[in-house]
């Protein structure tokens, strides 16, 4: 069953195309990996299914119910997260701070509440951080202990991916958007982060689609790949079937070299 | 002139080279000296020194008008002879009689431009436009003696303040601090002569006015050695801190800490009963306008400091509630006459100023920095206009105002001196601070948080900002009708004028001076910017100067507050921060922690 479905989207930024009459679907408990040289209108597509740019025409549909025109808390709220290429969390926050503010959308206390320190709040507050420690817990020893209280910015740039990934698991999502996730990262951590975004899926039953340039991570996981192309889909399937199609090989190649080559 | 000798000081010497080592830079003390001269010249100029001659601090020698003046060349003697810094793993640089010499040396040059001033107020008539530039000015400048003994006195007195500013650096770092805030308190102590007396005599300590306080007016020499003794001595036993009390208390068990708590509320609360009845009604009128003032300084600083909202137009807040407390309970209110007691009246101006907390903020939702700081300074104009205008004549008495506000009474108690208005006041205070203190520990704390660092990020995962940033407003609106609703009752009266744009800009430069975001920063940046101006009557009128010196001065040497947050400090020193913690951060896997590249975007 589709959980994310997307119908004839269309995105223009003045005379610029930057998506253009794409379908897509991602079945439940899938991951699926969003591949495509630059400018190739991926993170476009990511910013137009979370809710920071509004769409031109099409509809995207999120476990039955429609996208669009909703604001992004309004998004993860209904349960599908992100996270961003270039990292960007709360740098001055600590790393337990940032991962309870995402629970901000599925927590109620209010201003009369946290002014009284009410049972409820109290309560409510205990387990939102929990909620975060134990999100935190997922990464092993990295982000526990004594980092809780670090501020973000002291992190390693892996960390903060991590921390990223931990941010968007806080919101408890059904689905989660990774914007390249290991960009950046050296290749003992990819192999490493390969594994859990697999984890993911398999413990936490989070539906994954994500954006990466790292083939041997599109290898990995990955259940279905899609390319894109100057906003159009050129190619759906396996790992194997995309990787071996012309038209793909052509988009990132070029087809003079390809040419050249044969 | 000295600065074109090279002066063969006995450095020791080092590896290091020369240059590092063993000469002082002339040209560049000199520099600072003339840096020195102009402004010691400008504050003369524009009448300070004169002016300020009138206070004595220490009582034969030292007035405020000379502090002023001397404190510039001890200022720049200072600058001209810091040490370069010291980088990793070079030498310290060792500091010695060197840079005293660069420090005289600035003085020097700092009295040597004065004689400009000096000699052309006494020759020349420029008076018809600088008007401070009289020979008054003259002879203060030359301390009172003949002309030529008089300049020479001043070169002299300027090198040796100079010297005394380069021996700052000098004397050695455990010392430093101890010597600094004896002589600070000392100053303090001289400047508030009047706080001082007051507050012995409240204690029923007359006999020791006589012993520390000269009959003219500032401390005798004996009073000043005796304060500065204590206070260094006091400072030099607690330097070495007994491990953190805050860690102690917290390892208390549950009771043992419930007892402390309630210990130190009841010993809170029997200092502040105490502190009008001992100061007296002069000075509690004073600390009831830094209590009113310091109860808005929270209110912005949670809209400023926790959900980063510059808000300019803080002062309409201010003005609705001053406004709907006078309107609901003077009889004198044009148009509605209900008369209700200041406490029934309470919810509605809370309620009225949540109102237009949301009026103001809806507009603003979707606007950020520059752009909010520029509206929201539009909407606190709007708000004095419509307070002032014909339109509204009819309900608030246009530029009349409302007249006849009661005095609130708690039972047969009627509110309405000084010292009986600071009650109400401080508890509101506290009743503030505990509300910043919860929030900022909350859900909605954090949402602000978010919102501050970033926002488009903080709405991706998952904050409503709508609701958040409304509620910013809301909060902070409150808070500033807590403290219109007790100034209208406290002075009876309301007028239109009393709600100008300055009122704002002062409760901006409170948060920014006493530290955005912490509480006992706000408190004292409210005494420093709005209880000094009130004790010491001759700052009135060079009190946006001196505001505007100070903030100037903050952003420089202190962006982040007199008692700043750890949470800002970090956020203004993040760069060298993060170097430090790299530097001592537990090593993990072998090349994890080796790529701390700063996350900057990729594209």
């Amino acid at each position: 069953m589709a959980l994310l479905e997307i119908n004839q989207l269309r995105k223009t930024f003045g005379g610029l195309t930057a998506i253009e009459g794409l379908d897509l679907h991602v079945d439940e408990g899938e991951i699926v990996s969003i591949i495509g040289p630059n400018g190739a209108g991926k993170t476009t597509l990511f910013n137009l299914i979370s809710g920071l740019f509004p769409v031109d025409e099409g509809e995207m549909l999120f476990a039955g119910q429609s996208l669009n025109g909703l604001f992004p808390n309004q998004v993860t709220e209904l349960g599908l997260a992100r996270t961003f290429q270039n990292v960007r969390l709360f740098p001055n926050m600590t790393v337990r701070e940032n991962v309870m503010v995402a629970q901000h959308c599925r927590t109620k206390s209010g201003i009369l509440r946290s002014i009284l320190r009410t049972s409820k709040f109290r309560h409510e507050e205990a387990e939102i951080k929990a909620r975060a420690e134990e999100v935190l817990g997922f990464f092993g020893s990295r982000l526990v202990g004594y980092r809780f209280d670090q501020p973000a910015f002291v992190l390693s740039y892996a960390n903060r991916r991590r921390l990223e990934i931990a941010r968007a698991m806080g919101t408890d999502p059904t689905m989660i958007l990774l914007d390249e996730p290991t960009a950046g990262m050296n290749p003992k951590e990819t192999t490493e982060l390969t594994g859990l975004i697999g984890k993911l899926r398999d413990d936490h039953g989070i539906t994954i689609c994500m954006i990466e340039h790292d083939m041997q991570v599109v290898r990995g996981v990955s259940d279905r790949v899609i390319c894109l192309d100057y906003g159009r889909k050129i190619a759906e399937g396996t790992y194997q079937e995309v990787a071996t199609n012309e038209q793909v090989i052509e988009a990132y190649l070029g087809r003079k070299a390809t040419d050249a080559a044969s | 002139m000295a600065q074109t000798t090279k002066t063969p000081t006995a450095a020791p010497p080092g590896d290091l080279p020369p240059t590092r080592q063993n000469f002082v830079d002339l040209v560049k003390a000199a520099e600072w000296g003339l840096v020195g001269g102009a402004t010691a010249t400008f504050v003369s100029a524009i009448g300070m020194v004169p002016d300020f001659d009138g206070r004595t601090l220490i009582d034969p020698f030292l007035t405020l008008g000379y502090l002023v003046l001397f404190l510039v060349p001890f200022a720049f003697g200072y600058m001209a002879a810091r040490p370069l810094p010291t980088l990793e793993g070079q030498e310290p640089v060792r500091v010695g009689p060197k840079n005293v010499l660069a420090g005289a040396i600035a003085g020097t040059v700092t009295g040597l431009v004065l004689f400009v001033p000096t000699l052309v107020a006494v020759n020349f008539n420029l008076r018809s436009v600088f008007v401070n530039l009289s020979p008054a000015m003259a002879d203060t400048l030359t301390l009172g003696q003949s002309l030529g003994v008089g300049l020479l006195l001043l070169v002299v007195l300027c090198l040796v303040a100079g010297a005394m500013g380069a021996g700052v650096n000098v004397i050695p770092a455990r010392w430093r601090v101890p010597v600094m805030t004896g002589l600070l308190w000392v100053l303090t102590v001289g400047l508030l002569e009047d706080l001082a007396t007051q507050l012995l005599r409240g204690l029923n300590l007359d006999a020791l006015v006589g012993v520390f306080f000269a009959p003219g007016g500032g401390l005798k020499p004996a009073g000043a050695i005796i304060v500065f003794v204590l206070v260094f001595s006091l400072q030099l036993v607690f330097q070495r801190r007994p491990p953190g009390l805050k860690a102690r208390y917290q390892a208390l068990d549950q009771s043992e800490r419930r007892r402390w708590t309630i210990i130190l509320i009841a010993a809170t609360a029997v200092i502040v009963y105490l502190i009008p009845i001992v100061l007296g009604g002069f000075m509690s009128e004073i600390l009831d306008l830094v209590g009113i003032y310091l109860l808005m300084a929270l209110g912005l600083n949670i809209v400023i400091g926790f959900a980063g909202l510059l808000d300019l137009g803080y002062v309409a807040f201010f003005a609705v509630g001053a406004y709907m407390t006078a309107v609901l309970t003077s009889p004198g209110s044009p148009a509605l006459t209900p008369e209700l007691t200041f406490w029934a009246a309470l919810p509605f101006v809370v309620l009225a100023a949540a109102l237009s907390g949301v009026l103001v903020g809806t507009p603003v939702l979707r606007m950020r920095g520059d752009y909010l700081a520029i509206v929201t300074l539009g909407f606190g104009e709007i708000a004095r206009i419509l307070f002032l205008s014909d339109w509204f004549d009819p309900v608030f008495g246009g530029a009349q105002g409302i007249t006849q506000i009661p005095s609130p009474s708690i039972g047969p108690f009627e509110i309405n001196t000084p010292p009986q208005f600071f009650y109400p006041i401080i508890v509101m205070v506290f009743v503030a601070a505990y509300i910043s203190w919860a929030l900022a520990n909350s859900r909605i704390g954090r949402a602000w948080n978010a919102i501050r660092e970033d926002e488009p990020i903080a709405e991706a995962l998952g904050v409503n900002i709508v609701t958040a940033k409304l509620s910013a407003f809301v909060v902070g609106a409150a808070l500033a009708s807590f403290a219109g609703a007790l100034f209208a009752s406290k002075i009876g009266a309301v007028f239109p004028n009393s709600f100008s744009i300055i009122v704002s800009i002062i409760v901006l430069v409170i948060i920014i001076v006493g530290g955005m975001g912490n509480l006992a920063g706000v408190a004292v940046g409210a005494l420093v910017i709005v209880g000094l101006p009130q004790l010491l009557r001759e700052f009135d009128e060079y009190r946006f100067l001196l505001y505007g010196a100070l903030l100037i001065f903050m952003m420089l040497a202190k962006p982040e507050g007199i008692i700043p947050s750890r949470r800002r400090v970090a956020e203004l020193h993040q760069e060298e921060m993060s170097q430090d913690a790299w530097l001592t951060a537990e090593p993990e896997s072998e090349l994890d922690e080796a790529r701390t590249t700063p996350a900057t975007a990729k594209d």
